[in-house]
């Protein structure tokens, strides 16, 4: 009998084309998905070789870093962007890669579009040149982030070279508290890991709190995993996993959809798997979240106050704590609910997606965005945009004041029209506070889409649990 | 790709810990379709002020950093973002190793693909290391890459690890997809094995 193996085990050991005496392998990268911003140098590099994309079917190209979200008809103001985005539209065309345009309702975030369209499947390889690809291994599919010549050399061999990762399970156990959701699920296990808990580590996510998630909580739940350090994560495959993919245009057909089913079901741990770490929460102990630094580590429930450098561990850590603090313009001791804000976005690859906009919309309805404070909705893809419009969305929030917008990476980074002002202070749905992240000196609050809709309500951060 | 063998050069000391990739090289820069020209972007927020001049306080902005060729810093360097627009601006600025005690994944393998060294050691010796940085251009490190040693001023050696694998890249410089390219028939034997085994994989 062989030994009981971990998901990521499974769908590494299938995909071993070839294992070096070191330990190095060969990896096979069943899926590639290409947006403009890490391509371009990818491409010329292949041009200069002279070689060829291996397997462009198996590739899905897509702008959205840069994309305006407004006045889409006209062609892309800043020079640029617009460059990248044509550069990207030429690429596509000369190796022959399947690529949604701008004008394509099904255009949207990359890591949006993939599992939308069923591209995204359990037991795949997948990579992309950006880090939040661990977003599709909500799945049940070995997703990660790679460079540029990385994204070259899966373009020309449709490999990767790699070794593999340490497994770490994290098992959230119970259910949480109304007013808690996927997103203060995994700013929690941030919050208890820190930035560099996961690295090296592929994380599986299970227990009932997160089989109890619908796929769009689990892929923001995964997503994040890169702010835990972790290449990917990963969920087991289900029923909600295998219900969300039936019928979509690129998943198995009915002629095959008993064979992949059958696959897939083989896929979850074994009984008695073993893993290099292992850490435990409890749903029911997570509050609503709030970052309050320039780490998405730097995070404490809604109740909590500004902390103190003072009462750090160590010198590194307190100088962090001091710049971050002296960046954000916040004073220790300062209670989270009630710093105001000047911006709400509401948005990305991690809330970008329907049950996002719903939550959302939820507080918003019937209420009135503060006056000052712009409010933004980015739906992460063309098709979510349809679905929240097809839904009434789109008039619950423009109603309450909320602005409408075209799908793309938006605020979540910047590149395009939709950034902080130097001082602006943002409650935003996205997944970096990082420095300069969402405009040069903007600040940055992480949060649920649900406490970003009460922030731009209320002016100041709040308790979403307020707002029944 | 170009060689990594030796190095000695001046050290600079940034000891700061979790410098994310958006720190290293902010948004704005990543519309380039070019690897080359990133170097004056480096550390853009925290080394200019925001009248575009050169903050006189960040390290790489004050004699003899200008010229450093190896970078001292704290755990988590490289965190966030894969853009190897990252790994492009440190190179375009001159660093070609940086030592820390640990580095996120994708920008690890990032620099190596880049033919830059990336060192982890224990944060005691990056300690010694940021204090030997610290004292300028009287203090130079170098970095030997086949003997896997960093050779303190007073001529002590710190042994680090490194993969084998990514070692001979860099020693060699060898192009990666080259070599992987040489293994298409192996390649070619899997996906025939997959169709078989998961066929919807291939429409
Ligand atoms: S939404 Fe943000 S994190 Fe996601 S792919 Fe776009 S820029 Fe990256």
């Amino acid at each position: 009998m062989t030994s009981p193996k971990t998901l990521f085990d499974k769908i590494w050991d299938s995909h071993v084309v070839r294992r070096d005496a070191d330990g190095t392998c060969l990896l096979y990268i069943d899926r590639h998905m290409v947006h403009e911003v890490t391509s371009a140098q990818a491409f010329d590099g292949l041009r200069l070789a002279g070689r060829k994309a291996r397997r462009p079917e198996a590739t899905l190209v897509v702008a959205d870093h840069n994309v305006p979200t407004t006045d889409r008809d006209k062609p892309i103001a800043d020079d640029d962007s617009r460059i990248q985005v044509e550069t990207l539209e030429k690429n596509a065309a000369e190796f022959g890669l399947p690529y949604f345009p701008l004008t394509d309702i099904r255009q949207g975030i990359v890591h949006i579009i993939g599992p939308e369209q069923g591209f995204t499947q359990p037991g795949m390889t997948i990579v992309c040149g950006d880090s939040h690809t661990a977003t599709h291994g909500a799945f049940g599919a070995l997703a990660f982030g790679v460079g540029t010549s990385e994204v070259e050399h899966v373009l020309a061999t449709q490999t990767l070279i790699q070794k593999p990762a340490k497994n770490m399970r994290i098992t959230v156990t119970g259910s949480p508290h109304p007013g808690v959701g996927a997103k203060d699920i995994i700013l929690a296990i941030i919050g208890q890991i820190g930035t560099a808990g996961g690295t090296g580590h592929v994380i599986e996510y299970t227990g009932e709190a997160i089989s109890a998630l619908s796929m769009e909580g689990r892929m923001t739940v995964c997503n994040m995993s890169i702010e835990a350090g972790a290449r990917a994560g990963l969920i087991a495959p289900d029923e909600t996993t295998f219900a969300y993919i039936l019928g979509r245009p690129m998943a198995p057909g009915a002629d095959q959809w008993d064979a992949a089913l059958a696959h897939w079901k083989t896929l979850p741990s074994d009984p008695g798997a073993t893993y290099d770490s292992e850490i435990t929460l409890s749903a029911a102990d997570i509050e609503p979240l709030v970052t309050w630094g320039t780490s998405p580590e730097d995070v404490l429930p809604i109740t909590g106050q500004v902390p103190d450098p003072a009462a750090a561990k160590d010198a590194a850590k307190r100088r962090s704590m001091e710049r971050a603090l002296e960046y954000m313009g916040l004073e220790p001791g300062t209670k989270l609910a009630g710093i105001p804000i000047r911006t709400a976005f509401i948005g990305s690859c991690t809330n970008g997606r329907i049950e996002d906009l719903r939550e959302a919309a939820a507080i918003a309805k019937g209420r009135k965005v503060a006056p000052g404070i712009r409010a933004l909705v980015v739906p992460g893809s063309g098709l979510v945009k349809k679905q929240a419009e097809d839904e009434g969305l789109d008039t619950v929030f423009t109603q309450a004041g909320f602005e409408w917008r075209e799908p793309g990476c938006s605020m979540c980074l910047a590149m395009n029209p939709d950034k902080l002002a130097p001082g602006e202070r943002a409650a935003s749905t996205s997944n970096r506070n990082f420095e300069g992240r969402q405009g040069p000196g903007g600040r940055t609050h992480l949060m649920s889409p649900a406490m970003v809709a009460a922030a731009a309500i209320a002016g100041h951060i709040a308790d979403v649990r307020d707002f029944d | 790709m170009e060689k990594f063998t030796t190095l000695t050069g001046i050290a600079a000391p940034l000891p700061m810990i979790n410098v994310d990739t958006d720190k290293i090289i902010p948004a704005v820069w990543l519309k380039t379709i070019k690897r080359t020209g990133l170097g004056p972007a480096l550390f853009e927020a925290i080394r200019y002020k925001a009248d575009g001049s050169e903050d006189p306080d960040f390290v790489l902005n004050k004699e003899p950093y200008r010229k450093a060729e190896i970078l001292v810093t704290g755990k988590n360097f490289g965190c966030g973002s894969s853009r190897e627009h990252a790994v492009w601006a440190l190179d375009g600025f001159g660093i070609r190793c940086v030592i820390a005690p640990d580095f996120a994944d994708i920008f690890y393998t990032n620099a190596f693909k880049n033919g830059m060294l990336l060192v982890k050691l224990p944060q005691d010796d990056v300690d010694k290391l940021m204090e030997d940085a610290e004292k300028g251009g009287n203090a130079r490190l170098s970095v030997d890459l086949e003997r896997q040693v960093v050779i303190r001023p007073d001529g002590e050696e710190i042994a680090f690890d490194i993969d084998p694998f990514r070692k001979n890249c860099l020693l060699n410089g060898l192009d990666d997809i080259a070599l992987t390219l040489q293994k298409k028939a192996e390649i070619a034997d899997f996906e025939s094995g997959q169709k078989k085994t998961t066929p919807w994989l291939y429409g």
